[in-house]
This record gives structure tokens, C-alpha cells and sequence, in this order.
């Protein structure tokens, strides 16, 4: 298991650096020069010339992409040009923002989609079975960042029971342990800072989670209903268990090994969806950052950002597949 | 039994051999799935739409007149108006020509270049297979919105860069899933046979296996135009895709959020438009699925 | 106490499809002894197999369903239990191994958990003496360092060895009655002979009545004290085992005899029974063997012959048996 885990550690280098090269180039050879981006339109072509040698902007590419990897390799990536404020330290400050909200997305649609889909399975062609169904293929089929704005519609607008924007009520912000609002409430026991911090939090959640939930919700259905035709299956009824045992015991452990790596998957899917969703509900995460370096044209904080939630996809993905080695026994850690 | 009738019941037999076509028994069972009918009816109704937009919409996409702005649905505006006073049924008469041509056009460019790497890689293995895959991978480690988001921030505004962003990031699927295909039929014994008697690599990738992975690619075409479409929305909603004043249904949303507490109907209809165009392709992935191949129905 | 174990009189175990209903099982009826072994033979698609899961209730319901019929075993109609009841005979009272080895363990649960679990949930004992029991029955079915072996995946396991597991279960908690669905037809010729014999072994130890469902008509011989031939979810003939080879009465019967291979004759071409099994929605109104009888008459073609006693024991459904159809 170590050897395994050592081996897929290293396998992440290639990645990364893989990673590091495309975003380098993409952003080196598609983008406006920088210098007429700092400078504007009526630059001289003396200033611009003195700029881009002062930038290194003149050097051979991979002399340009060595610098590059090595700054990031001592975590710097660069600086803003909207702030003058280093790159890692603004994707820093707002990373907690992201990972809370991605948590509750995460956690919401597999607790939400696996329990749909055992029972969408369980209960094959019942109303509940319809109706999950019809939600999923919604599910799928909704903009998030639509869904968003139509609970802000209900929820804020309407019926005045949840903010509509930010984290967290003015002044209300608990003690920083892990930067995620609400576990520093609940690691505080800062009850006022907690309700404040979930109502803020429950609609973009929800809506980030929505086509994941779906789509785990029939995944899971699928590959249940696919186990419970199996043989063990069979012999677990054989043998007497209760028919509670044989589908959370037998049934659920075998349709859960598929369905964990579309929830990996999934991960990537958030970390899309939350750009939207950060937008939507103006949540000061790191996506809504990104847009904003985007149409401000600030490309080191976009370069950074993409290079940063990439390598955390990696590494998110890494812990997904040995979770699945861990969960399927047939798995040799080779 | 009698003996005419036992020689009718054979020949009837017969006649159902040779009327058997695969595309005839795929036909069937797709008008079997009454959703994937619904949603086929749906979409050429909306192609339709949008190739005589300008002889169906009621008013003009662009001109509004700004008296009569961010009205409410009535008889005269039957989705209501925006901000700038421009008919919102219009707009997305006239959205529904950007939202299916980024659609189509993302998914085409994708599909053929994933099919030309996913082929080669497969057919030929080896250092090729290597090169392309890790290339592949490498796509792959990025959130697709995301990457796309970066080609945008690359590459600028605008709904050519779009199409040209979407379709970069969702290749490398399309190539995964030809290069699956290619190495499972790749071995067999038609293709050895093939191959031994002589015949070019291309004649015996576009002749022999070709045909054989084209039912996958169909159904990852279908769904994938939805995915596209949903990403052209999102990437107008954020104001990097379509630009006003032209009309797509994500920059309506996007334009139409500022003003959702007393016209929540600027977000609500194009909203709904994106659902349901979606839903069709999904709907029709799935039955198109389920036809070419019976085997993976649940 | 009789010495009848289990009696299934008049089963009736039917599959609503939307095509039609498939009477998989129509009108079956045997009885057992203890210890006793009793093999059911037929072509695939006889009913036998539903005919096992019947007894075990576990027809996949929808779309099967039990429509008529009882089992009898010790005294007790098996099909007015509630489900709660039946659970504690299940693995417990009555076990069952199947045909497919290799896809019947659990992959992702530990051979000696999963059977374990039969005990614990049968015998109330606790987790560690359940694990202790397991490795004790493993033993017994000749696995070589059980202690070991509990410890290993499925996946890590012969077919062989998974059936020599299955059998553990299905004995772990020493059943009155075992019913094997054709548990050797997945194997090897040779580890066939070693399962069948093992089951024989553990059979006179724990004095296990068994019902064996089979297609192999060597296997018959080699285990079976009497038999029950099905035809398209009808028992056709039951004899010992003596009479069924020594003198068959059913035309099906003596077709099935006569394709086995034999060593000391010389035949030029195997003999084979004409045709196919009927589509069981479109049965044939006569006997349902009638269209691939090769002494069928037209009185066979019209109407069902019953299954009757013909001798002490022997009974038989065929319009052709003197007092064979009732």
C-alpha cells in the first residue's frame, strides 16, 4: 500500500509539470503582450521594448518557462497586476472560501445522490423511482448558475429567508482556525457565527451540488440495480441476512466502488461550477476572483489560479483513486 | 400445423431475414423510446426556429424601443422585454441559432479531432499512443469549465473563441473513447485478416474499424452538444462568451441578473430555454444509447 | 417425527413478462427423506432451478411470483410463513449453493467473514467464535491452512476452492436440508469428482438431506438416491436411481439416457432427442413433450397425461405407460 501510494506520488510530477507547460504556453503564446496590457494602448514602442526586457519577455521560451517553474517551485507565481499583491497570497486568502463551498457541494450530493439512488434502485419503476428520475435528468439539464439565480428569486427575493450574497454577516466572522466559516463556529462554539455562516452557505451549495447529485444519484441507481442482480447477492439472501443487510451490507459496499470515482470525477465538475456559482452569489472564493482577473485582464492571477486549482484536482483525484483501492480488495497495489 | 401453412410460416421467416437492416432495427427502437421521439421532434421544431428566426420572431433581437422597457409578459410582449426594451422571445427565437450553432460546430470540431488522435493512438500504439495520451491526460487534470475559462482569458472575448475553447477542452474524451473502441476491435480476427492481405493502415481505420466505433462517438456527440451548449451559456453568463448586444441565452442571464429583483422574468425565460434544449439532447443521447445498443439499458 | 422432510406438492411458480406469463414451474411435486438425496434432472429451462428458489423463497419477485402450491418441511407450509420466519430458516434450516462459483462470494468481504456471518446471524454467537467456526468448517471441507484462507478475497481463490467455500456456508450452521444447483457444472471434470465426494463426505457426517439439481445424468448416479425428471416445469418421472437407469418409463427419459456417451459401445452417431424445449408461454395443448416424442401418438398430441404412481414409489406422466396418465 506505501509503495503504491509512493509510486502514484511521483506519477503526479509528470502531471504537474505537464500542467505548469500547457498553462505557460497557452498564456504565453495566445495572450495580448503584457506590456501594451500595463501600459495601455499609447505606449511607445521604446517603453514597450524596455518593459518586455525588464519583464524577460525577450528570452528564448524555454529559458522564460525554466524561470517560470522555478519561481513556482518556490511558490512564487507572480504578481497581480489589478493589486500588486503576490499571486499566492490573494488565491490564499480566498482559497478557504472555495474549499467550504465545495466541501458542502461535495458532501451534500453524494450523502444526497447516493441515498437517491439506493433507494431509486431498491424501489426500481415506484413514484419515488419516477420522480428521483425526472429530478436527476433536471439535475443535468439546469444551468447552475440558473438554478442559482432562481432560488435567490424564492428563497431571498421572494420569501426573504436566506441572504442573498457573501459568506457570512458583517462582523459575524468566527475566529480564523481553518478559514472554513462554519467549522470555525462549531471548533469555537460561536453558535451565532454557525447560523449566520450555514444560511449564507445552504443555497449556493445546493446549487453547485445540483448536476452532481444528479449524476451521482444515477450512477449510483445503475450500478445498484446492476449489483443486486449478482449472485452474492443471491447468496447473501440465502443465507438468511435481513433484506436491510444484504443491500447495505452486500449490495451497497460492491455499487459504491464505481460510483466513487465519478464522485472524484465530480470534484473537477465543482471546482467549474463554483466559478459560476461564486459569481452568481458574489462568494469571495477563488473563482469569482479568477473571472474578475479575466475581464481585467490580469494574467498572472489567472495563470496562478488555473495552475493552483488544477494541481488541487490532482491531488483531490490521487486521494479518490486510493480511496477505490481501499474499497475494492481486487485492486493490486502495483 | 399444415404443410401450406408451415411453408408460409417459413418463407415469412425468410422475408424477415432479408428485410433485417440494423439501421431499420435502430430505427424501431428508438420510436419505441417516446422521450428521445419527444425530444427529437423538440430539437427539429427549434432548428426550424432558428433557421427562419427572423421570419418568426415578432420583433427585432437588437433595436428595442426603451420606452418599453423591462415590461412583464403580456399579450403584446409575450415573454415581457428587457432592459433596453428589445422583445425577450425575440432574443431567444435568436438565441437558439447561436446556442445550436456553438453546439453543433464545439462538437464537430471535437469529435473529429478526438477521433483522429484517439484512432492513431490506437491503431498504432507504441510511442504515438504515449505522446498523444499523456497530452490527453495532461487536458484532463484541469475542471473543463475551467480550462475553458483560461482559453478565454487567452484567447479573448467573443463566441468564435468560444467554439474554439469548447472544443479543446472536451476533446480529449471524444479521443478517449475512439481510442477504447479502436484497441477492442483493433484485434479482431477481421481486422488481422484485413491487414494481412494487404490493405493501407487509413484504408483499414476508416473501412474496418471505423464503422465499429462510430455507435459510441454518436452517443458521446449527442450528450456532448448539450454539455456545450450549458458551457456557451455559462461562459456568456460570465461575460467572456457571446457579447451584447447579440442575443445568447447565458448573456441574457448574465445582462438580465442586475435587474432579477423587479424583472425576475429577464432571467427566468432564458433560464428555461437552456433547460429544456438540454434536456432534449440528453434525453436523446440517452435514447440514441439505448438503441444502438440494447445491451446497456436498464 | 416422519421420515418426510420436505413435501412440495402442486408448486406453481409463474413469471409475469409483459410479452406473457411463463409458468416456469406448473404443478411440481416430490417429497424428501431426511438424509436422503434427491436429484432433480432436467434440460436447461425445466423449471428445476426456479423449483429450488421456490423452496428457499427467492424467486426475484417482480416478475416471478409463487401462485399455488405448498412446501412442506418438518410439518410447516414454508410459503404461509411470514418473511421474518423464513429468514431463520434460511441458512440455517435449509442452505443452498449455487452453480456459479466464481460470482457467487461477495468480492469485497473476507471468505471467512462472509461465512461467519451465516453463524452469527443464526447462532447467535459473537464475532471472534464465529471466526473460529468458520476456519473449523473450512477445514472440514479440505481446504489446506484455513486459518490463512479465511483471511483471503474470493479473488484470490480457485473455482475449485470458492465452491469448497460455499459449501462451508451452506453447511456452517448444519442445515437438515441442501440444495445444490448444479455445483459442479461450472468446474473442472476432476475437481467436479472431489466436490461431489466431499459433499457425500459431509453428507453422512451431518446426516444432510440434499436435493441435487442437475443436467448431468452422471452425477445423478454417482450421489442420488432417487430422482425427479422435469420436462418444461413438470415433474415427467420419479424412480430410485436403480430403476430410473435400469428400466426409464418416460420417452424423455429414456432419450436422455441414450445420449450419454458410453465407452464399452461403439455408435456411429450419438443419439440426440429431436428438436428443442417449447416456448413455455406457448405450450402445446397435449403432453408438453408430445411434438419431439418420437412413439408420440395423437392422443398424446391432445390432451396432458397426469403425473401417477405406476409402482410403490414410481410414478410417471405418459399416455404411453400402462396406467401411466391417470
Amino acid at each position: 500500500m506505501l509503495r503504491y501510494f509512493l509510486k502514484r506520488l511521483l506519477m503526479l510530477i509528470p502531471v504537474l509539470l505537464g500542467v505548469s507547460l500547457f498553462v505557460f504556453l497557452v498564456l504565453h503564446l495566445l495572450t495580448p503582450d503584457p506590456a501594451l496590457v500595463v501600459l495601455g494602448q499609447h505606449a511607445t514602442a521604446e517603453q514597450a521594448e524596455a518593459l518586455r526586457e525588464s519583464l524577460g519577455l525577450n528570452d528564448p521560451l524555454y529559458v522564460q518557462f525554466g524561470r517560470f517553474l522555478w519561481d513556482l517551485l518556490h511558490g512564487d507565481f507572480g504578481r497581480s497586476l489589478m493589486t500588486h499583491a503576490p499571486v499566492l497570497e490573494e488565491i490564499l486568502a480566498r482559497f478557504p472560501a472555495t474549499v467550504e463551498l465545495a466541501l458542502a457541494a461535495i458532501i451534500i450530493a453524494t450523502v444526497v445522490g447516493v441515498t437517491v439512488g439506493v433507494i431509486s434502485a431498491v424501489k426500481q419503476y415506484s413514484i419515488f423511482d419516477y420522480l428521483s428520475m425526472i429530478g436527476a435528468l433536471l439535475g443535468v439539464s439546469m444551468p447552475i448558475f440558473w438554478l442559482g439565480l432562481m432560488m435567490i428569486i424564492v428563497f431571498s427575493l421572494t420569501l426573504h429567508l436566506l441572504p442573498v450574497n457573501g459568506r457570512i454577516d458583517i462582523g459575524m466572522e468566527p475566529a480564523h482556525i481553518t478559514g472554513l466559516y462554519v467549522v470555525d463556529s462549531i471548533l469555537t462554539g460561536n453558535w451565532e457565527s454557525l447560523k449566520s455562516a450555514l444560511k449564507h452557505l445552504v443555497m449556493p451549495a445546493t446549487a453547485l451540488a445540483s448536476y452532481s447529485t444528479a449524476i451521482i444519484a444515477r450512477m449510483t441507481r445503475s450500478t445498484m440495480l446492476e449489483v443486486i442482480r449478482q449472485d452474492y447477492i443471491r447468496t447473501a439472501r440465502a443465507k438468511g441476512l435481513k433484506e436491510k443487510v444484504v443491500i447495505y451490507k452486500h449490495a451497497l459496499r460492491n455499487a459504491l466502488i464505481p460510483v466513487v470515482t465519478v464522485i472524484g470525477l465530480q470534484l473537477g465538475v465543482l471546482m467549474g461550477g463554483a466559478v459560476l456559482t461564486e459569481t452568481v452569489f458574489s462568494w469571495p472564493g477563488i473563482g469569482s476572483r479568477m473571472v474578475d482577473a479575466i475581464l481585467a485582464s490580469d494574467y498572472p492571477l489567472v495563470q496562478g489560479t488555473v495552475i493552483f486549482t488544477a494541481t488541487v484536482f490532482v491531488v483531490v483525484n490521487l486521494i479518490v483513486d486510493l480511496l477505490y483501492a481501499w474499497l475494492d480488495p481486487r485492486i493490486k497495489y502495483s | 400445423m399444415s404443410e401450406t401453412a408451415k411453408a408460409a410460416a417459413s418463407e415469412a421467416v425468410l422475408d424477415n431475414i432479408e428485410t433485417y437492416s440494423p439501421v431499420r432495427e435502430f430505427w424501431r427502437r428508438l420510436r419505441k423510446n417516446k422521450l428521445a421521439m419527444a425530444s427529437l421532434v423538440f430539437l427539429v421544431g427549434l432548428t426550424l426556429v432558428a433557421i427562419f428566426a427572423p421570419y418568426i420572431a415578432p420583433y427585432d433581437p437588437i433595436d428595442g424601443v426603451m420606452s418599453d422597457s423591462l415590461q412583464k409578459p403580456s399579450s403584446e410582449h409575450w415573454l415581457g422585454t428587457d432592459e433596453l426594451g428589445r422583445d425577450i422571445l425575440s432574443r431567444i427565437i435568436f438565441g437558439a441559432r447561436i446556442s445550436l450553432r456553438v453546439g453543433l460546430l464545439a462538437v464537430a470540431i471535437a469529435l473529429s479531432v478526438g477521433t483522429v488522435l484517439g484512432s492513431i493512438a490506437g491503431y498504432f500504439g507504441g510511442r504515438i499512443d504515449n505522446i498523444i495520451m499523456r497530452f490527453m491526460d495532461v487536458m484532463l487534470s484541469f475542471p473543463s469549465l475551467l480550462l475553458a475559462i483560461a482559453f478565454m482569458a487567452a484567447l479573448g472575448k467573443g463566441v468564435e473563441n468560444a467554439v474554439i475553447a469548447i472544443s479543446i477542452v472536451t476533446m480529449p474524451e471524444y479521443a478517449r473513447i475512439v481510442r477504447g473502441s479502436v484497441l477492442s476491435v483493433k484485434e479482431n480476427e477481421y481486422v488481422q485478416a484485413a491487414r494481412a492481405i494487404g490493405n493501407k493502415d487509413a484504408a483499414i481505420i476508416f473501412k474496418h474499424i471505423m464503422p465499429n466505433v462510430i455507435a459510441p462517438i454518436i452517443v458521446r456527440g449527442t450528450l456532448g452538444i448539450s454539455t456545450a451548449i450549458l458551457e456557451t451559456a455559462a461562459l456568456g453568463f460570465l461575460g467572456l462568451g457571446v457579447q451584447p448586444p447579440d442575443a445568447e441565452w447565458g448573456t441574457m442571464l448574465g445582462a438580465g441578473r442586475s435587474y432579477m429583483f423587479n424583472a425576475p422574468h429577464l432571467v427566468m425565460f432564458p433560464g428555461i430555454a437552456i433547460t429544456l434544449t438540454v434536456m432534449a439532447f440528453n434525453l436523446l443521447g440517452d435514447g440514441l444509447r439505448d438503441a444502438l445498443d440494447p445491451r446497456l439499458k436498464q | 417425527m416422519s421420515d418426510v422432510l420436505l413435501k412440495v406438492d402442486n408448486l406453481k411458480t409463474h413469471f409475469f413478462l409483459d410479452e406473457g406469463v411463463v409458468p416456469a414451474v406448473d404443478g411440481v411435486s416430490f417429497h424428501l427423506n431426511r438424509g436422503e438425496t434427491l436429484a432433480v434432472v432436467g434440460e436447461s429451462g425445466s423449471g428445476k432451478s426456479i423449483t429450488s428458489l421456490s423452496i428457499m423463497r427467492l424467486i426475484p419477485s417482480p416478475p416471478g411470483r409463487i401462485v399455488g402450491g405448498s412446501i412442506y418441511f418438518n410439518g410447516q407450509d414454508l410459503l404461509k410463513l411470514p418473511e421474518k420466519e423464513m429468514r431463520r430458516i434460511r441458512g440455517n434450516k435449509i442452505s443452498m449453493i449455487f452453480q456459479e462459483p466464481m460470482t457467487s462470494l461477495n468480492p469485497v468481504y473476507r471468505v471467512g467473514d462472509q461465512i461467519a456471518e451465516a453463524l452469527i446471524n443464526h447462532q447467535g454467537v459473537n464475532k471472534k467464535e464465529a471466526m473460529e467456526k468458520a476456519v473449523e468448517m473450512l477445514r472440514l471441507t479440505g481446504i489446506p491452512s484455513p486459518e490463512k484462507r479465511a483471511y483471503e478475497f474470493p479473488h484470490q481463490m480457485s473455482g475449485g476452492m470458492r465452491q469448497r467455500v460455499m459449501i462451508a456456508m451452506a453447511l456452517s450452521c448444519r442445515p437438515e436440508l441442501l440444495i445444490a444447483d448444479e455445483p459442479t457444472t461450472a468446474l473442472d471434470v476432476t475437481i467436479q469428482a472431489q466436490i461431489l465426494e466431499l459433499m457425500q463426505e459431509l453428507q453422512e457426517k451431518f446426516g444432510t438431506a440434499i436435493i441435487m439439481i442437475t443436467h448431468d445424468l452422471a452425477v445423478v448416479a454417482e450421489m442420488a438416491d432417487r430422482a425427479a425428471v422435469m420436462y418444461c416445469g413438470k415433474v415427467v418421472e420419479e424412480a430410485t436411481v436403480e430403476e430410473l437407469f435400469e428400466k426409464p418409463l418416460h420417452p424423455y427419459t429414456r432419450g436422455l439416457l441414450a445420449s450419454i456417451p458410453r465407452v464399452e459401445e461403439e455408435v456411429d452417431k450419438l443419439y440426440m432427442i429431436e428438436g428443442t424445449v417449447p416456448n413455455l408461454m406457448h405450450l402445446p395443448a397435449g403432453c408438453a413433450f408430445a411434438p419431439r416424442c418420437p412413439e408420440a401418438e395423437s392422443r398424446c398430441h391432445r390432451a396432458r397425461p397426469e403425473l401417477v404412481e405406476v409402482s410403490p414409489g414410481r410414478k410417471v406422466s405418459c399416455w404411453l405407460v400402462e396406467g401411466g396418465a391417470g
